[in-house]
């Protein structure tokens, strides 16, 4: 009789132990350092979405989400020491926040084979999935992003550039200058003058760039900053009145921690983004239900529906929705890295997905292909309003200028593929 | 004149004003390694916990809320109240002299008579310690300053310089401001070491430590005065950054700044400080504005080390700074 329970409770151990399994997602976050004010909302995000997947359903296609938290301070080398002790131990997705990481972690996921996705950072070549299998950049990429703000403007403009001047605010670094060349060449196809203004880092004093402006009077002035360098750039916009409304910044400029120190001198400024703001989505009521009403909320709990936590949201979302496609793709639940990274190139988002996940017209739709890793490149503008404290959305999504990005993404993305001896795929 | 010439001037003017802030951090290294020879690698991180306790007490926010909330289950963040900012710099200053107190007691008392190194690392584990503190005791979120410092362009100069000479001059009221707070506190600095007891026994340690020591002065309460001094010029730089660009953790990279500051002036001249501050300000701008836009701009962090290496090389202990004679 003893052997017989011994026996049968052996064999539903060992029946219960693939849906004992879970799906390890590693979060690259930083909460401590001098980029934490922006680390924390978007790890916040990451975290509560997870959160509410076990929390409400159960997990994913019955298996429960493992988050494993890394702390990396903004810093690419500690970035990559949280990878080298995450990957063991099951690790299906990594999404670093950082540009600097993820140019170093290219090639050590694509050698060990787990997916990378980085949102609207990061290397934007590795749009073409024929040369970059691991790396995704969907929705949209900084090349986008640059043609994106310039569409806008043509369109304030009444579809006219010529004999306008356009400069760019840039954090000097690989991430700042990444739209340089597109902005270029934008300026090429629309006829307008083009200035780079470079910015060091932190970016905490910005005098010589910002007379620069109040004397070179650009029409518009573009901004790819991040952390310290945003608030400083829109004071001293501010400072030397220059149009807020002329003043654009990419989606890492244009998070209430970027306006909200400047006070009412902020107002009217601009920036992209490729998701909308605010917490007016049904989904927050099951966030409310399943997680913030259980005390399961992620760090101080203070960051709901702010810009850079629905951007974590967002992440982990499409990071979820891969994971269910994968899982179908499989026909298994317990899914691992490849057949992650197998979901992630069959991702389909449309408007009834979004609706289902309670995120209606939240993120553009989207199609994920062997060759296109990078979605649809669409992006909104938003305007922030001082008095009421919020971003509002002024636009509809808006295209990017595939005419002159997707040439850009196959030159450089080839010259990677020649230097790296990588061979094309998806032939 | 023409333009170009008129916005050359603007850039030095700036640059004259970016000299003082840089120079407001490099006084609180000053003085500290004046006093005791020990370079406070602290002193950006210091600036930057005065700020965020600055700002804390003002919005009465509940220090360590989130540690309290995680281990009683409580939902507490703030007590309710605002303090006016005239008190909140005060209670500021209080927590600062209590942070110098804690300092010596700790850290510097039982470090007497170790190599200057060891006194280096130990400000590093201080730095460190402070940031992580500030960070649970007030939550890493970027705050508003608001202690009615003024700031944008001043009218006053932009409209005279337009009348005199066509062209109108850019000066931010909050530089404008920074300047005389810095001038004071020079001013009153040199009046307290000149005139007060307090004062001449520093300039006593900052001599000879030992005959210092001889003539009955307490070594362990000029460290407690003198960092308690450093911790006041700390809330005065925290201050004038903060307001730029909200109370963040980046503050703490402010020191960066003032390193070559104190490279060019010397670590042991508050005079000194100030000539840096503004011979890398005018320098720096100077230089973005003539070679930066042959050079893809952003030149400024490279040149102010640049000079000041420059000067190190001709002059070692800086342009104040005492020359170090050590006889055998």
């Amino acid at each position: 009789m003893k052997l017989k329970m011994a026996t049968m409770v052996l064999a539903g151990v060992m029946a219960a132990a693939p849906a004992m399994a879970e799906l390890v997602f590693p979060a690259l976050s930083y909460r401590t350092g001098p980029y934490a004010a922006n680390g924390i909302p978007f790890a916040d995000g990451y975290q509560d979405y997870f959160t509410l997947i076990n929390e409400r359903d159960g997990g994913i296609g019955g298996e429960k989400i493992k988050l494993v938290e890394c702390e990396t301070g903004y810093n690419t080398e500690k970035g990559v020491e949280c990878y080298e002790a995450t990957k063991g131990q099951g690790a299906l997705l990594y999404q670093p926040l950082s540009t600097g990481i993820t140019y170093q972690l290219i090639p050590k996921v694509s050698a060990d084979g787990i997916p990378m996705h980085s949102m609207g950072y990061g290397r934007t070549s590795a749009k073409n999935g024929k040369v970059f299998k691991w790396i995704f950049n969907y929705p949209a990429n900084y090349w986008d992003g640059a043609s994106i703000a310039v569409k806008h403007i043509l369109d304030q403009e009444g579809g006219d550039l010529s004999g306008k001047k356009i400069a760019l605010v840039y954090h000097n670094s690989a991430y700042g200058k990444e739209p340089i060349r597109t902005l270029q060449e934008l300026s090429k196809k629309h006829g307008y003058e083009f200035v780079e203004i470079a910015v060091d880092h932190p970016g905490q004093e910005q005098k010589s760039q910002w007379l620069q402006i109040r004397r070179d009077k650009p029409d518009y002035v573009l901004m790819w900053g991040w952390g310290v360098m945003n608030q400083v750039a829109i004071q001293e916009a501010a400072n030397i009145r220059f149009p807020m409304d002329h003043f654009i910044g990419i989606w890492w400029s244009g998070s209430e921690n970027d306006v909200m120190p400047v006070g009412d001198g902020a107002d009217g400024y601009k920036a992209l983004n490729m998701h909308l703001p605010g917490a007016d989505f049904p989904i927050y009521e099951d966030l409310k239900a399943h997680v913030y009403d259980k005390g399961m909320a992620a760090g101080a709990g203070d960051q709901h529906g702010s810009v850079l936590y629905n951007r974590g949201m967002y992440a982990a979302m499409l990071a979820v929705e891969a994971a269910k496609k994968a899982q179908e793709l499989s026909g298994v639940a317990a899914i691992n890295a490849a057949q992650m990274r197998d979901g992630m190139e069959a991702l389909v988002i449309d408007a009834a997905t979004m609706e289902a996940l309670g995120l209606p017209n939240f993120g553009p739709g989207f199609e994920v292909t062997c060759e296109n890793h990078g979605g649809s490149g669409l992006g909104i503008v938003q305007q922030w309003d001082a008095a009421a404290g919020q971003w509002n959305q002024i636009t509809d999504y808006i295209e990017s200028d595939k005419e002159v990005i997707e040439p850009l993404v196959m030159e450089d993305s080839a010259a990677y593929a020649a230097e790296s001896g990588i061979e094309e795929r998806c032939n | 004149m023409p333009e170009q010439l008129f916005f050359a001037l603007e850039v030095m003017l700036n640059g004259l004003m970016a000299g003082v802030l840089y120079a407001l951090v490099a006084l609180g290294f000053v003085l500290i390694f004046k006093a005791s020879g020990i370079f406070n690698y602290a002193q950006g991180v210091m600036a930057l916990f005065a700020a965020l306790t600055l700002v804390g007490i003002m919005e009465g926010q509940v220090p360590f809320a989130h540690l309290i909330n995680a281990i009683f289950g409580t939902e507490v963040h703030h007590f309710g109240w605002t303090v006016p900012s005239v008190l909140a710099i005060a209670m500021t200053l209080g927590v600062m002299v209590l942070l110098a107190i804690l300092v010596e007691r700790l850290i510097l008392k039982h470090l007497v008579n170790q190599p200057d190194i060891i006194l280096f690392m130990a400000t590093i584990g201080l730095a460190y310690f402070l940031e992580g503190f500030g960070d649970i005791m007030w939550g890493s979120d970027i705050k508003t300053l608001n202690v009615g410092l003024p700031q944008g362009i001043s009218e006053t100069v932009d409209e005279v310089t337009y009348d005199w000479f066509g062209y109108g001059f850019f000066l931010d009221k909050l530089d404008m401001v920074a300047t005389v707070i810095a001038a004071l506190l020079v001013i009153g600095l040199t009046l307290f070491s000149q005139y007060t007891k307090q004062g001449r026994a520093l300039r006593a340690v900052a001599d000879d430590h030992q005959a210092a020591l001889s003539v009955g002065i307490s070594l362990r309460f000029i460290w407690v005065l003198v960092w308690s001094i450093a911790g006041f010029v700390a809330l005065i730089a925290g201050m004038m950054w903060g307001a730029k660009s909200g109370v963040q953790f980046s503050l703490s990279l402010i020191a960066l700044k003032a390193l070559p500051v104190l490279m060019l002036g010397g670590f042991t001249s508050i005079p000194g400080a100030i000539v840096g501050g503004l011979i890398i300000g005018v320098g720096e701008k100077l230089f973005e504005f003539t070679i930066g836009p042959m050079v893809g701009g952003a030149t400024e962090n490279w040149f102010a080390y640049v000079l000041a290496l420059m000067f190190l090389v001709f002059r070692p202990q800086g342009l104040f700074g005492e020359k170090i004679i050590e006889r055998v």
